[in-house]
This record gives structure tokens, sequence and C-alpha cells, in this order.
């Protein structure tokens, strides 16, 4: 069996930005393993500008974003295996793939990257009630559909939830001559960044509905209507309030799950909440030499924070590689108060980076609160946020001179003044 | 006048697959006509996929025997067709001390319908058993011999085998008409007229209609909707056994069960329904069924539900199979009413009726008739050897399409190519299983479409989820060639 020092798996822009930072590093010997036909990933199909702002300083789209990317990883001649997916892997990293070139493959690594990205929640998932006529895609699928192979997936449109690709395609259609008639979403806030519900849904005179979910969906053949209606504070529908809509095409954006069927064969700790793995500030899961990023690990919203995240799993598998990387007590980083996770989940004092970002999410829309960081039960951390949003990821960058030594505790929560 | 077949079968379910296979051991001229794009696209696509071990239908009834036999017969089929089949046991539970003299009376009546290895069970042995099952329950009737098996599987390689026998398949093609003529059935289409000496009706909910066409004897099917839903393999062993709970008038009431694919299933609800087409899921169904499938097990994973669909059985007024020549109507053959336990059935009953019908009509038996068919390899389930070796002799084995299934495009391919094969992505998604994971073809839809118009020569405006009429794009974009 063909031994590597560094396998990524996934070539999108997390697998990319770990392998070009883990090379950068010193790991000379380092495989990227991507099932599909180009590296890139789902940035592929973004044809939309607006990544990049934090990278680059500059707009890009997403094909041109991961363009820069690998355009990194062949100036560092870093190999890669395109229409090569990964069957399984095991603690010891064997990683098995199968490809149309290469049939089925077993090789071993001193270390992997997971980098495999997340998928779209389905309409099942959701259990609407109706039939099951064709025109109803999740947003993605209708991306793809639109954006790469070149076809119209429908002409009267309703989108069920305001996650981002949702609205990049409530406007992508307006503008390919679709009429996008509204956007229901569940919850009481938009799951989306709000300068998409703006650009895609305000300037455009969608009408966003907000404690709404569709009820029923009609049709035989193709899908012809669906009912919305609106929805009570624990999310269940309100007789007399359904309307119908005609429409022949239901475009689902109700969230995004990380894709970790590998992962959960390693057995590795999950955390309930991403669905990703837990790790701590080295991106390290709890099997030795196993890191995640990026989508694998939580979803995040901007690409930019994938790259960051998936060149500090990099350069961390590199050290892990090359002996550098010594192994502490970690410390559980606690997320309370309204914060419903963090990323890392865990914390080494010892042996952290001078700087450690932590990401999180709120649990709901907070306005005028403070984020706090308490260590040791003492606050060590108080930001003003005016508005905090679940659609928004936030972060907080802990130093380690701030912490106390030794660390016994470390809490991440919002606060009400 | 001379005549197109011998015999005409309307209808593509597991029933009118059963009877195909089963006269095409003989040598007769043989068509079947399905009006979906498809064959297993109505009551046999959406049922539980239980092979019942046969002690709830009434003693003497067609119902009893041709489950009995059906289960019987089912082992030795999945081995010649190559299709999963699991004896993973069955369960009846006794939720309340009230009920035990009906659970007596199961058992009583299984026993003389002639099932083997019954036993009722204490709350606490069925407990043991089943680890999941509630605290309420105080007694289960077991039975060794029910099983699973996938409707789709059977049903297909049914028509599969039917068709390398030399069945021909009429798909897309819908019965408007049938009539007698000289010694013989004029079957009229939307597309042809069609002349047979036999004709058997395998019409699933619309049976009677056709039934009416050339007999007065009454038969009144009502079409009984049931909902489903359908959960992911991460929970697929929350039981071994097939957990039923006593029946009611309407059924056997909402189970829950492994299938043979590793899903965990809950339904099915029982709703008359007048409209024969009307499978849509509701919200009312979906609670009831969700909470009265809580009451066999505790903490059911909710959570892990992946979809939930709707399908209709063909209950006749009189509550059993009518199988057999209509009385005023020769050489025209009934299979209606075929609801539970159909699917057990099938094997059965397709063996009678193409006995029935080989003895009316003289016919001789083939010497060539081809009684196996091997699956499409399944290269996620292999062991790693065989599956190098797989990919190696064809490579398309090695480009998976369907990532949560891990379905490569060397089994889509064949779907498509193989007799009566794929025409579409619910067809690939029956025979294969791409789309059928968790993401529910997200990721595989655009790809799936692709190899389909290749493989059929379509345009992929032309692909359809289903039936004519479900195509999932309404254009290309402007400016692209």
């Amino acid at each position: 069996m063909k031994q590597h020092d560094l396998i990524v798996i996934g070539g999108g822009p997390a697998g990319l930005a770990a392998a070009v930072a883990a090379r950068r590093a010193g790991v000379q010997d380092v495989l990227i393993l991507e099932r599909d036909h180009v590296l890139g990933g789902i940035l592929n199909q973004c044809i939309h500008n607006g990544f990049g702002l934090h990278t680059f300083k500059e707009e890009l789209t997403g094909p041109e974003y991961a363009a820069r990317f690998i355009a990194q990883v062949k100036e560092e001649d870093i190999p890669y295996r395109l229409g090569a997916t990964v069957i399984s892997i095991t603690r010891d990293k064997t990683v098995t793939y199968v490809s149309r070139e290469e049939g089925l493959v077993q090789v071993g690594a001193k270390a992997l990257i997971l980098a495999m990205g997340c998928r779209e929640r389905p309409r099942g998932a959701l259990n609407i009630p109706g039939r099951r006529p064709a025109g109803i895609f999740s947003a993605g699928t209708a991306q793809r559909l639109m954006n790469i192979e070149g076809y119209q997936v429908g002409r009267e449109v309703v989108i069920l939830g305001s996650g981002d690709i949702g609205l990049i395609m409530a406007r992508r259609m307006t503008l390919e001559g679709a009429k996008v008639k509204v956007v229901a979403e569940l919850m009481p806030y938009s799951g989306g960044l709000k300068r998409n519900i703006v650009q895609c849904l305000d300037d455009f005179g969608i009408p966003l509905k907000l404690s709404h979910t569709v009820v029923e969906i009609h049709g035989r053949e193709r899908l012809t209507g669906v009912t919305l209606a609106q929805v009570d504070e624990n999310r269940r529908p309100i007789q007399g309030t359904e309307e119908y809509y005609a429409c022949d095409t239901l475009l689902l954006s109700v969230g995004l799950l990380p894709e970790n069927e590998l992962t959960r064969a390693l057995d590795v700790r999950m955390s309930r909440v991403t669905n990703g793995p837990e790790v701590n500030d080295r991106l390290q899961t709890d099997c030795e030499g196993v890191f995640a990023c990026g989508n694998v690990l939580h979803v995040h919203d901007l690409v930019d924070f994938v790259s960051e995240e998936a060149a500090l799993a990099g350069r961390n598998a590199a050290a892990y590689i090359l002996s550098q990387l010594p192994a502490g007590d970690t410390v559980t980083i606690t997320a309370d108060g309204g914060v419903r996770y963090t990323v890392p989940q865990k914390l080494d004092p010892d042996n952290m980076a001078d700087t450690v970002t932590v990401r999180f999410r709120v649990a709901d829309v907070y306005r005028d609160r403070f984020v706090c960081v308490y260590c040791n039960g003492e606050r060590i951390r108080r930001i003003k946020k005016r508005v905090l949003a679940p659609g928004e990821m936030e972060q907080v960058v802990l130093k380690k001179s701030e912490l106390k030594q030794p660390l016994s505790s470390l809490r991440i929560c919002t606060e009400v003044e | 006048m001379r005549k197109d077949y011998d015999i005409v079968i309307i209808g593509g379910g597991v029933i009118g697959c059963a009877v195909a296979r089963e006269l095409s051991r003989r040598k007769l001229r043989i068509c079947l006509i399905e009006k979906g794009e498809d064959v297993c696209s109505a009551t046999s696509k959406a049922n539980s996929g239980i092979v019942h071990a046969g002690f709830d239908a009434k003693p003497g009834s067609m119902k009893a025997k041709m489950n009995l036999q059906g289960s019987r017969m089912m082992p030795q089929l999945a081995e010649e067709l190559d299709i999963r089949f699991r004896r993973n046991g069955s369960l009846v539970l006794c939720l309340s001390e009230d009920g035990l003299p009906a659970l007596r009376a199961l058992y009583e009546r299984g026993v003389e319908n002639g099932v083997e290895g019954l036993a009722i069970l204490t709350g606490e042995e069925a407990r043991r058993k089943e680890p999941n099952l509630s605290e309420s329950v105080v007694a289960a009737l077991y039975a060794p011999t029910g099983g699973i098996v996938c409707p789709f599987e059977l049903t297909i390689a049914l028509a599969e085998n039917a068709a390398v026998n030399g069945v021909e398949f009429r798909r897309n093609e819908t019965v408007t008409g049938v009539s007698r003529e000289d010694d013989g059935y004029l079957v009229t289409t939307d597309r042809a007229q069609i002349r047979a000496t036999c004709v058997v009706n395998a019409a699933g909910v619309h049976a009677d209609e056709i039934h009416r066409m050339v007999s007065a004897v009454p038969l009144h099917i009502t079409a009984r909707k049931g909902d489903y839903c359908l959960l992911d393999k991460e929970v697929g062993d929350f039981v071994s056994c097939t957990v039923f709970q006593l029946p009611s008038a309407l059924g056997k009431g909402v189970l829950v069960t492994p299938t043979a694919h590793g899903n965990l299933l809950l339904g099915p609800t029982a709703t008359d329904v007048e409209d024969k087409e009307q499978t849509a899921t509701t919200a009312e169904e979906i609670a009831y069924l969700t909470r009265t499938a809580a009451l066999s097990v505790r903490d059911l994973p909710l959570r892990s539900v992946i979809t939930s669909f709707s399908g209709l059985r063909a209950h006749e007024d009189g509550d059993d199979f009518i199988i057999g020549e209509a009385a005023d109507a020769e050489n025209f053959f009934d299979a209606a009413g075929i609801e539970s336990p159909g699917l057990s059935s099938a094997p059965a009953i397709g063996r009678y009726l193409a006995e029935l019908i080989s003895e009316k009509l003289h016919a001789e038996g083939k010497t060539d008739f081809i009684s196996t068919r091997k699956a499409i390899p399944r290269l996620a389930e292999l062991p790693l050897e065989e599956r190098r070796a797989l990919i190696a002799a064809n490579p398309l084995y090695g480009s998976i399409v369907c990532r949560c299934e891990q379905i490569s495009e060397g089994e889509i391919v064949e779907a498509i190519r193989r007799p009566v094969g794929a025409v579409s992505l619910d067809g690939i998604k029956r025979r294969v299983r791409a789309g059928m994971g968790r993401c529910q073809a997200g990721f595989c839809t655009p790809r799936l479409m692709e190899i389909l118009a290749r493989e059929l020569g379509r345009p992929m405006e032309a692909i359809c989820k289903n039936h004519s009429g479900s195509e999932l794009l309404t254009g290309r974009m402007e400016g692209r060639k």
C-alpha cells in the first residue's frame, strides 16, 4: 500500500487551502482526493460575486475564487486525483477510494484532513405533506442544473427557506426570466446573510414571508402549486392562514448538513449541534492526526473563513507530521447563554497558538447584547453587539496571554447589559 | 382472426409481472401492458415490503392460501432472481390486557392457516427479543417465518426474467377498452388495438374498471391509501423484527420494520380515497402514523425521517383476493383486490393463475426457460477484492454517482440497458437506489439525468422523474447551445 504524508479528502475550497498550507509548512508528500471531475467543489456553480472580500480584498465570483486556490495548488505542484470517491477511512489512516482511471485504491497516510463539505437538507427531512411531483429541487441542485448544465428548471417559483443558496437562486432565476413569487421562512428570522436578503430579494421586490412554511404540495406529474401557511411560536401551521401559490417549481433552501459519513466510521466524537466532528484548537479530531476544516466541520456563511480555517488545519497537520505538535490536556469550551456551539470545542492551553479564533453561532436573533468570555469563572472579554443572528457566524479571537493559567474552564456566552 | 398474442396481461405491478414470469415457462405469446412509464409504478412501489407469515387472513380464504404458499415460495424465488429476502420474523404486539383474547385468536387462526413456529411471548420475552419495544407491551405473537423483501427488486426482477423468456413489455400504454371478439378479446389502448385469446386483469386499483369492460359479475375496488415514513439507515437496526400492533377493521395497523435495504419504515395509515390516483400524504395521517408507531416502541427516532410517501391498496368489497376466470367471460382472468398480503402472495398468485391459464390454453412447457436472473452488482456491498475486480473489468463501476448509497455509473448504466430497463429517475432509483439515500438525490440528480439522456439518446429536457409530464427541466438557457 502506498504511503503518503498527508491525504486531503475533498478538493473544494477547504481541501485546496489546507493542502497548500500544509505544503508551505514543509510537507512534501500531499495528495488531494476529489470526487468531482474538477477541483473547486461547490464554488464552481456559485457564479455570483461576493467571494474573497476578506481573503483577497476584492469581489470575486465562486469560480474565480476557486481558481486562485487551484493556481496555488498547481504552483506548489501538489498531486490530486479527480473522479476519486473515498469510500472509507480508518483510524489507522488507511484511505480507500475508487475512480474510473485507477480502480479501487488503498493508500495510507500519516495525517488526514477531512474537507468533504456539506449537503443540502432534503424535502423528506421536512416531511412536507402532499404529492411527490417533479419540480421540487434543493436550491443547490437547481443552481447546478442552471449554472453548470445550462438548463432552466422552472418558470414560476416558490422558495422555502431563506438560506443563502435559496436567496442567491431567487435572484438568479429572476434574472433568467422566471417569476419568483415568494420566499417562505419557517423561523421568525432569515437563515441567510443580511446582504443577500437586500441584494437578492429586496432589490427585486421578492417578498420574504417569515414564520411561514409549505403545508401542502400539489400536482401529479409536475408541481402545480404549493399551499403556504403561517406558523405559531412552536412552528406549527396556524389554521385559516393557508394561501395557495400556483408554481411549477419549489426550491428548498432549508439548511446544510456537514457530510460526515466517512467521519462517523472513524468513531470520533461528533457534535450534535454542528453535525461535524468535535475538534481542538488545532482543528484535530479526537482521532490523532485526523484534522477537519470547512463545511464538514461546521457550515460557514463565507468561503473566506473556510479558507482561513482550512489553512490552519493544513499548518497543524504539517506540524503533526513533522512531529512538532505536542499533545497536552484540553479544556472544553462551554457554549451557553444563547451561544449554540463553538468551533473549536476544546482548547489546549499549554500548547495553543498565541491567538485562537473561536467561531460560533447564536440560537436566536438578539439585539444590543454582549458576547462575553469567561476564563476560570472570571469575565475576560465583553464585546458589544448591536445585532446577533443565527444566520451570521460570529467569532472571538482569544489571546494566549489573556487566558488564566492554569486554565480550568472557558465559557462563551451572550449577556443582556 | 389471427391473434397478436395468446395472452395480454394488463398491469405491470408485482402480480402482473409474477403472472408474466410464470406464463413465460410455456410456449405462449405474451405481452404485458403497463400505463406507467415503468413496471412497479403504483401499488407495488409503495407498500410495507413485508412477506407476511400468514396468520391474519381468514382460514380458507384466498388470502390465507396464497399468503402461505407465497411465503413458502419466496426463498427459492429470491435465490433464482438474486434479490434480497430475509426472514426477520414478526411480532404482533398486545398493548393492554384487554387485547389478550384477540392475540390468542390470532395465534389460533395462524395455526389453522398452517403457519409454522408461532408462539405467544410475554411482554418480557418480547422485549428481550426486541429491546426497543414499549414497556406497555403485555404480550406478543411471534412468527419466525415473517420476512422482508424489496418490492421494487421483486417486481423488476420478475419483469426482467419474464422479458428474457420472451414476454413483451409495453410500458407507457394505457388500456382504454377490452371487448369480446370471436374466440378472444380485443384490447384497445391509447396506442393500438391488440387481439388476444386470453386477458389477465392485474390492474391494481383499476382492476374493477377493467373487469366491468367484459364481465357483469360484481367487483368493486376501493383505493385505500396508506402513508409511510422512511427513516435513515443509521436507525435501520432500531428493530430487527417487523413489529405490528393487533389488527383492526382497516388492516394490520401501523408497523415498525426494517426494510430489505436496511432503512427503518413506519406505516401505513388506512384511508379510503375516491380518487384512485390520490397519493398525497397528509399532515394528519403522518401525525397519526408517527403517534401510533410510537406506541409500539420507545424513543422512536423521528429525527431520522428521510422521506414520506403514500401508496394505494386495492381493497375489494368482499375482503378477499378475486383470482380466476370471470364466470361470464371465458378466458378473462382476474387478479383483483390484491391488497395485503398481496406482495407475499405474488409468487403463489402468479403460479396459480399461470396454471389455470396454461391448462385452459393447453400450453406446452418450454425446454429453454431461463429460471435465474443475476442482480445488478451492488458494489457498495461487495468485499473490496471483488469490487476491485469489477472496476478493473468495467471502469464505470469506479465512478460514484450517488454518494449516499455509493452507487456507481456502471450500475446505473446497467439499470438502463437491462431488459425492461429504467427510463426515468424513479426507474433508476428503484433498480439501484441511486437517489434513495439521505440526500434524496440532491447531488446525483444532474448526473443521473445526463446518463439517462446519453443512454436513451434523448435530450435532457425530455428526462422525467417518472411518467411523461414529469419532466425536470423547462428549457435550455438562452445563449447556450
